[in-house]
């Protein structure tokens, strides 16, 4: 037995073609992948600026209207147009993945699909509905 | 060979429930205050009565599963996104403990303020 060869604690490289970065900009499928993944960056902005919205309501009316006169800067009202928009695509797509995420049965039967995407609308209308009336009649 | 336990079924439960989430009340939430209230389409409720409904308990408590869920899905997406979009495979455990460990943080964080 060859006594050099070496014990190593990788394993063997194989033949690889590399991918190269922007593999996902030649087919549209694969754009609306990298948009409906890159989403999640909206999703994270959003809850970061409700901690904001929190923290200044936690210091004080100063702090808080000085929050509601920078979300009027253009700026900002840009960001969050783009970032509604990446939002609502994320709600699009996922309540539209449910049925493949969950089958929901009772008994014997399945619920179709089209129910569970339908509850999902409900509630997201109802929701937004009760929100949108609570702040509006504040 | 035993094969080798993964943490994937965890952290997606986590990215699951944050999506479902975010979907259902996040989009409301930026358009009222992000785009609505401030280039004038609604007013929205005096300091003292928001402070009311949204320092309530239980409002809190939503707030913060919201946040934390909402935190990780982005963790989860984002690290997959990077894995597989920018074909980062190579930088596989630095990208989870940034991703992850973001969203850790920015919930002990979320906690600290909220309470």
């Amino acid at each position: 037995m060859n006594q050099n060869i070496h014990h190593t604690p990788h394993h063997p490289k194989w033949y690889r073609v590399r991918k190269p970065v922007f593999w996902w900009v030649k087919r549209f499928a694969d754009i609306r992948f990298i948009f409906r993944e890159l989403t999640s960056v909206a999703v994270a902005y959003s809850v970061i600026l409700l901690v904001v919205f929190y923290r200044t309501l936690l210091t004080g009316p100063g702090a808080y209207l000085d929050l509601m006169e920078t979300l009027k800067e253009p700026f900002w009202i840009t960001v969050n147009i783009f970032a509604l928009g990446a939002v609502l695509y994320h709600t699009y797509t996922w309540f539209n993945a449910a049925p493949r995420a969950i089958v929901v049965r009772l008994g014997k039967w399945r619920i179709p699909d089209l129910m569970i995407v339908g509850g999902n609308y409900a509630a997201w209308a109802v929701l937004s509905a009760a929100i949108f009336w609570l702040y509006v009649s504040g | 060979m035993s094969a080798k336990k993964s943490n994937d079924p965890f952290f997606w439960s986590l990215f699951g429930a944050g999506g479902a989430l975010s979907a259902l009340l996040i989009p409301v939430f930026l358009f009222l205050v992000g785009i609505a209230t401030p280039v004038g389409w609604v007013e929205g409720p005096a300091y003292e009565t928001t402070q009311m409904v949204m320092l309530h308990p239980l409002v809190r408590i939503a707030a913060f599963f919201l946040v934390s869920l909402s935190l990780f899905h982005w963790a989860h997406r984002f690290r997959f996104t990077l894995y597989d979009g920018l074909q980062l495979k190579h930088l596989f455990n630095l990208i989870a403990v940034i991703c992850y460990g973001g969203a850790l943080v920015g919930s002990t964080i979320t906690g600290y303020i909220l309470w």
